[in-house]
C-alpha cells in the first residue's frame, strides 16, 4: 500500500500530509477540497474527486459551473488552485480549439516536444490512427475542424497519457462531425485505455462515452452516476432516456417545456 | 424554365443574368495597358514641351535628355561606381541594424529585467527623429563613411525594435498554455513558439527599415559625400545638370522598389503557413 504522495508514477500538485489519502492505488486521480476563487467568487468550493485508473468520466455543468476550471487545475495549468490534487505525471489535454501551431507542420504539432529519436514514426503512427494519414507535412491551415482536433487528439495520445483531459473537445464542430469524433474517440479509448476526464455540457455526449457521469452545480459535485447503457449505446434505448432526463433535472433543463415550446431561435 | 407570369405580391425582383442576355462587352485593351495611357500622355507632353523650348534645359530635361545621360552615365561607369558606392552604405547600416533591433527585441521579450533596462529606453528614444541626430553624430564621427552607416543604423533598428518586441508580447497565451501542457522545456518554448510569433512582425519591421534606409541614404550622401549616387546629384546641381538629377533620382526610385520587392518575397516564402496566404 502507497500513498499517492510517494507513488512514483504520481506527481504531487500540492503536497500536504493527508492521513485519508492512504490505500489509493488505482486511481489516477485523487483530489481533496480543492477551492478556486476568482476574486470574491467561489467558483470551486470544496471538489473531491477519485477517478479509477481506466475509467472515462464526464464532468456535465453549466456554463459557468466551474468545470473546466477544475479541468485546468488537473492539467497542471492552475497554480492558484487551493486543495490537493494528486495526478499521473503523463497527462495530456485536448482543448476545444485544436490549438496547432500554424507555422509547424501537422506532424511537428504532433511530436511537438519529443525528444525520443522514434518521434517521428510515432507521431505518423498516431495521425495514421485518427486517420489523418498524408497529411503529416500540411500547414493546420488546410485542415478542416473536424480534422484539426483529429491532430489534437493524435497529438494528445503520442505522449501515452494516463489522464487524458478533454475539455468540450467536440464543441466548436458541426453536428455530423462531432457523431464521426464520438466513434473515434471510443475506438482510441478501447484500445490505448487511458484515464479519461471529460468537461462537456452535452448530455448526451456525456451517456454516450461515459463510464460514469458528475454534475457540477454549484462548485460542488452534486450528481456523481455510473452509466448503465449497455453498449452499443443507442438513444432510443430506455436506459438512455432514462439517464438522460435524470441529468438534464439535476442540469435545471425542463424537458417538458422543452418539448411542448420548442426554442424560437432554432 | 418558365418566367413567372405576375410577379409575386410584395416582393421585389433582384437584377440577375439570363441565360440568352449577350455577353458584357469587354474592353480589348488589358487594364495594365490602360493605366499607362495616362503615363504615356504624360511623357508626351513634357518630350513636346521640352523640345518646343517651353521648359528650359537647366530647369528640366526632357525625357529623351534623361534617357541619352543615363545611357552615357552606364557606359563610362559612374553610374554602376556610384550605384555600388550607395549600395554599400544601405547593406552596412541593414547589416548591423536588424541584429541590433532583432537583439534588443529579444533582450526585452524574454525577461522582465531585459524589458526594463531596453524597452523604456528605446520607446524614449525612437521619438527623436534620427535626421537631427546628424549635427551629434558628426561632432562624435567626423564626416567620413562610419556617419553615413550609423544613421542608417539607427534608422533601421527602432523598427526592427519596435514590431519584434510588440509581436513577441502580443503572443496568444493559450500558446503559452499548450507548451505547459506539453511540458516544453524554455528553450523549446522560445524556439518553437515565441520565435515563429514574432516573425510576422519582424518582417513588417523589415519591410519599414528597407524604406527608411534608402531615406536616410538620401540624406546623408548630402552631407559631405564623395561618392554615391548622392554625390552626384549635389556635383550636378552645381553645374545646374537637371538631366543627371533625374537620372539619379530614377536610380533611387529604382533601388527602393527593387528592395522592397525583395522583402515581399521573403514575406511570402516565409509566412506561407499563414490563413489566407
Amino acid at each position: 500500500m502507497t500513498t499517492l504522495t510517494h507513488s512514483d508514477s504520481g506527481t504531487v500538485l500540492h503536497p500536504h500530509d493527508n492521513p485519508e489519502l492512504t490505500d489509493l492505488t488505482g486511481l489516477a486521480v485523487a483530489t481533496r477540497d480543492v477551492r478556486r476563487r476568482f476574486g470574491e467568487r467561489e467558483v470551486l468550493r470544496g471538489i473531491d474527486l477519485d477517478l479509477r485508473r481506466g475509467e472515462f468520466t464526464a464532468l456535465l455543468g453549466r456554463s459557468g459551473s466551474g468545470k473546466s476550471t477544475i479541468l485546468r487545475a488537473l492539467a497542471g495549468l492552475d497554480p492558484d488552485a487551493e486543495g490537493e490534487i494528486h495526478v499521473p505525471r503523463q497527462r495530456s489535454v485536448v482543448f476545444q480549439d485544436a490549438r496547432l501551431l500554424p507555422w509547424v507542420s501537422v506532424l511537428g504539432n504532433v511530436t511537438l516536444g519529443l525528444d525520443s529519436p522514434d518521434a517521428d514514426t510515432s507521431g505518423r503512427d498516431a495521425l495514421a490512427e485518427v486517420g489523418l494519414q498524408g497529411h503529416e507535412n500540411d500547414w493546420p491551415k488546410t485542415l478542416s475542424g473536424g480534422e484539426a482536433q483529429r491532430a489534437a487528439l493524435a497529438r494528445a495520445l503520442v505522449r501515452s497519457p494516463e489522464l487524458l483531459l478533454l475539455d468540450e473537445p467536440f464543441g466548436a464542430l458541426d453536428a455530423l462531425t462531432r457523431i464521426r469524433m464520438h466513434a473515434l474517440v471510443q475506438q482510441l479509448c478501447a484500445r490505448h485505455h487511458p484515464t479519461v476526464l471529460m468537461v462537456t455540457h452535452d448530455v448526451d455526449e456525456a451517456v454516450l462515452l461515459a463510464d460514469r457521469v458528475l454534475v457540477l452545480t454549484d462548485g460542488v459535485i452534486s450528481l456523481d452516476v455510473p452509466v448503465d447503457v449497455p453498449s452499443p449505446r443507442l438513444r432510443s434505448d430506455p436506459s438512455f432516456i432514462r439517464l438522460r432526463s435524470h441529468l438534464l433535472t439535476e442540469l435545471g433543463v425542463d424537458e417538458s417545456a422543452e418539448g411542448a415550446h420548442p426554442s424560437p431561435l432554432v | 424554365m418558365t418566367d413567372l407570369d405576375h410577379a409575386p405580391v410584395g416582393l421585389v425582383q433582384l437584377p440577375t443574368q439570363r441565360a440568352d442576355s449577350p455577353p458584357k462587352r469587354r474592353s480589348f485593351v488589358p487594364k495594365g495597358v490602360e493605366r499607362l495611357i495616362g503615363v504615356a500622355v504624360l511623357f508626351a507632353v513634357w518630350e513636346t514641351a521640352s523640345r518646343a523650348g517651353w521648359i528650359a534645359t537647366d530647369v528640366l530635361a526632357g525625357p529623351s535628355t534623361v534617357l541619352t545621360a543615363g545611357a552615357d552615365m552606364l557606359g563610362d561607369g559612374t553610374l554602376i561606381n556610384s550605384l555600388w558606392a550607395s549600395l554599400q552604405r544601405v547593406l552596412w547600416g541593414l547589416a548591423i541594424g536588424i541584429p541590433l533591433g532583432t537583439g534588443l527585441a529579444l533582450v526585452s521579450g524574454l525577461s522582465r529585467l531585459g524589458d526594463n533596462l531596453v524597452d523604456a529606453n528605446v520607446q524614449m528614444l525612437r521619438f527623436i527623429p534620427i535626421i537631427a541626430l546628424q549635427p551629434l553624430l558628426v561632432v562624435w564621427l567626423g564626416v567620413g563613411e562610419t556617419v553615413k552607416i550609423s544613421l542608417i543604423v539607427l534608422g533601421v533598428t527602432f523598427p526592427i525594435y519596435v514590431n519584434t518586441s510588440a509581436a513577441m508580447k502580443s503572443l496568444d497565451p493559450r500558446f503559452g498554455e499548450l507548451a505547459a501542457v506539453l511540458g516544453l522545456t524554455r528553450r523549446e518554448l522560445v524556439r518553437r513558439i515565441v520565435l515563429p510569433a514574432a516573425l510576422p512582425g519582424f518582417l513588417v519591421g523589415l519591410r519599414l527599415a528597407t524604406a527608411i534606409a534608402w531615406l536616410l541614404l538620401v540624406f546623408a550622401e548630402q552631407i559631405n559625400a564623395s561618392s554615391g549616387i548622392g554625390y552626384l546629384m549635389t556635383r550636378a546641381q552645381v553645374f545646374f545638370q537637371t538631366d543627371v538629377i533625374l537620372v539619379d533620382l530614377i536610380t533611387y526610385a529604382v533601388l527602393g522598389l527593387l528592395s522592397d520587392a525583395l522583402v515581399r518575397s521573403l514575406d511570402r516564402r516565409l509566412l506561407r503557413w499563414q490563413p489566407g496566404r
